[in-house]
């Protein structure tokens, strides 16, 4: 096809079609060094070591890198805007796309706003359930990284090895939800479901195998001189920058700051749980895959902990104007069959307001606002996703180091593009 | 959280810059004169509030004024969170920008000008950051429909560009 002519085109487009692939016949600068030629290099929309579709501007002098600049947007769907047009527990499966390998975090996210703003308190039972999934999903979603991060810096097999242990976390979603991914298993005021019988003793199996193959990768990955020679001192932050940059979550933890929000400021109950905070030293590559690989272990103490003190009690609220009754009572209750009735179609009505709902996900601190007109559904749902806000650091981080080293820090940085651009 | 008196004798330490105090389930909102944001979040900087966990982008329609911007601090001390709010026309949405002190504003800022057209004075590179470079209109104002846009295919190019106005 012809391109239009040019009166219709916008600025963008003709801007775009003025690109030309063909060979030049002569060099870019005249004279001068070869090695103060700067080389304006674009990687991606979807280089396979991004991690997604993120698309990096690199600015090049011989191999050093001068500049990035990340340019993202291209998985954006609207999902803030979809929200603002569902019921409020209708949000719930839409907000978990976002970031794709932390969907019950998401849900997390949003659930604890809508909690503070109806002001429902979740029993007991319900919290233990949530932070049982929560620190499964942590673990899952370090394992596609490690496997990632290794895939980029030339380990192969870690891969597979990851990908195998996940499988298992997501054979217990599966057996918990039904789903094995973007669940819908966390509802406003508690979890949809008990877990079924059998579930516990799984969980404990795949507790008992979690370390050890975290000890195999560790010992894999930390034998391998490749490896090391590419994390070690490379790309280090100091957290005064990052803080200023508003980086969290491992992030963070590596250059030294134990801020961690399940610590710091606890939520659903991870005040009753013991567990440490894995820090690194230098804030290197090293130090981010060390402090998330420590953290997979914590996690296994946190679930075990969890199991061993699950409270008996309801899983979810017994506020029927926010939870659904259950199944039995709608044949015997005509309260519940209404309750049940107005919840499926209108939805809750939350009283106006604002609030600000945050969690630690694996990458740091995923908030919500959510923001309530009175009605049914929510007037604006915003995600502070870690993601989006730690992207900004890659530059600062990478500037004057070698291009393999971006590789490197881009994998370590953990950028999940669906929570990046929502 | 500041409690409710603490939260009082913060606004009344802002001065008149401070309009307004929200305290609403426990979390606790300043809303400000918007020309004053940058010495407002300075002055909180200097209580301990020294970290910008958040930038939000809110559409008060059908209040007026219409558009908000939230700034969610954290004082990592005393894990104490406080919200600044400001409101701006949709007619002057011209807000400064915090970069220069938190440059973690930076893609925040740049999402609420996509999704808003809040402009932030001051930005050093205030461009679209989620939505195509040559998208027309703020689409997460409530009065921006949802639906009804062309998708545009290669085969559509033409039409859509000749006729803007209706999908193809």
């Amino acid at each position: 096809m012809s391109p239009p002519e040019d009166r219709t085109l916008s600025d963008y487009r003709s801007r775009e079609q003025s690109v030309t692939l063909s060979r030049l016949d002569e060099p870019l600068v005249q004279g001068g060094e070869t090695s103060e030629e700067l080389l304006t290099l674009n990687f991606g929309p979807h280089h396979p070591a991004t991690h997604g579709v993120l698309r990096l501007l690199v600015t090049l002098q011989g191999e050093v890198v001068r500049d990035i600049k990340p340019i993202i947007g291209y998985v954006h769907t609207g999902i803030e805007k979809t929200a603002e047009d569902k019921a409020y527990w209708k949000v719930i499966p839409v907000v978990e796309r976002m970031d794709y390998l932390a969907y019950y975090f998401n849900a997390m996210a949003y659930c604890s706003a809508v909690e503070k703003l109806v002001e429902v308190e979740v029993p007991p039972r319900g919290q233990y359930l949530r932070v049982i999934h929560l620190e499964l999903n942590r673990i899952a979603s370090h394992l596609i990284w490690l496997g990632t991060s290794a895939l980029d810096l030339g380990a192969v097999s870690i891969f597979l090895y990851c990908l195998r242990e996940r499988e298992l976390i997501l054979d217990l979603f599966e057996m918990s939800s039904g789903q094995r991914m973007h669940t819908r298993y966390f509802q406003v005021g508690g979890v949809i479901e008990d877990i079924p019988r059998g579930f516990e003793e799984k969980v404990r199996e795949f507790l008992k195998v979690m370390p050890e193959r975290a000890d195999e990768y560790g010992a894999i990955l930390n034998s391998n001189e490749i490896v090391l020679q590419r994390l070690r001192g490379t790309c280090p932050l100091d957290a005064e920058t990052l803080l200023g940059l508003g980086v969290t979550g491992p992030l963070l933890r590596a250059a030294g700051n134990p801020w961690d929000l399940r610590k710091a400021d606890p939520y659903c109950s991870y005040d009753h749980f013991d567990f440490k905070i894995p820090i690194g030293t230098v804030g290197d590559n090293y130090d981010r895959f060390a402090v998330r690989l420590a953290e997979i272990y914590e996690s296994v103490k946190i679930i075990e902990q969890a199991l061993d003190g699950l409270p008996e009690g309801p899983y979810i609220t017994e506020d029927r104007k926010v939870a659904l009754p259950p199944r039995h009572e709608l044949a015997t209750s005509m309260e519940a069959l209404i309750h049940h009735f107005k919840l499926v179609t209108e939805g809750f009505r939350v009283p106006p307001g604002e609030v600000y709902a945050p969690i630690e996900s694996p990458r740091g601190e995923l908030a919500c606002y959510v923001r309530s007109d009175g009605s049914s559904k929510p007037a604006r749902v915003h995600m502070r996703d870690p993601s989006f806000v730690n992207l900004q650091a890659v530059s600062h981080m990478v500037k004057g180091s070698y291009i393999a080293d971006m590789i490197a820090t881009v994998a370590m940085l953990d950028p999940i593009l669906g929570g990046i651009d929502r | 959280m500041p409690d409710a008196t603490g939260l009082e004798l913060l606004a009344a330490e802002l001065g008149d810059a401070a309009r307004e105090t929200v305290y609403f389930r426990g979390q606790a909102t300043i809303e400000i004169d918007p020309a004053r944001v940058r010495e407002v979040l300075s002055a909180l900087r200097g209580k301990g509030y020294s970290f910008l966990a958040s930038v939000h982008g809110v559409d008060y329609y059908p209040e007026e004024p219409r558009l908000g911007v939230l700034y969610e601090l954290l004082d990592m001390a005393r894990v104490d969170r406080v919200k600044v709010r400001l409101r701006v026309t949709v007619q002057a949405p011209e807000v400064d920008s915090v970069t220069p002190e938190w440059p973690t504003a930076d893609h925040q800022e740049r999402e609420i000008y996509d999704m808003f057209g809040v402009v932030f004075r001051g930005h050093p590179d205030l461009r679209r950051i989620l939505m195509p470079e040559d998208y027309e209109g703020h689409p997460q104002r409530r009065d921006f429909p949802v639906g009804g846009e062309p998708v545009i295919f290669t085969r559509d190019e033409r039409r859509w560009l000749e006729e803007p106005s209706e999908p193809a």
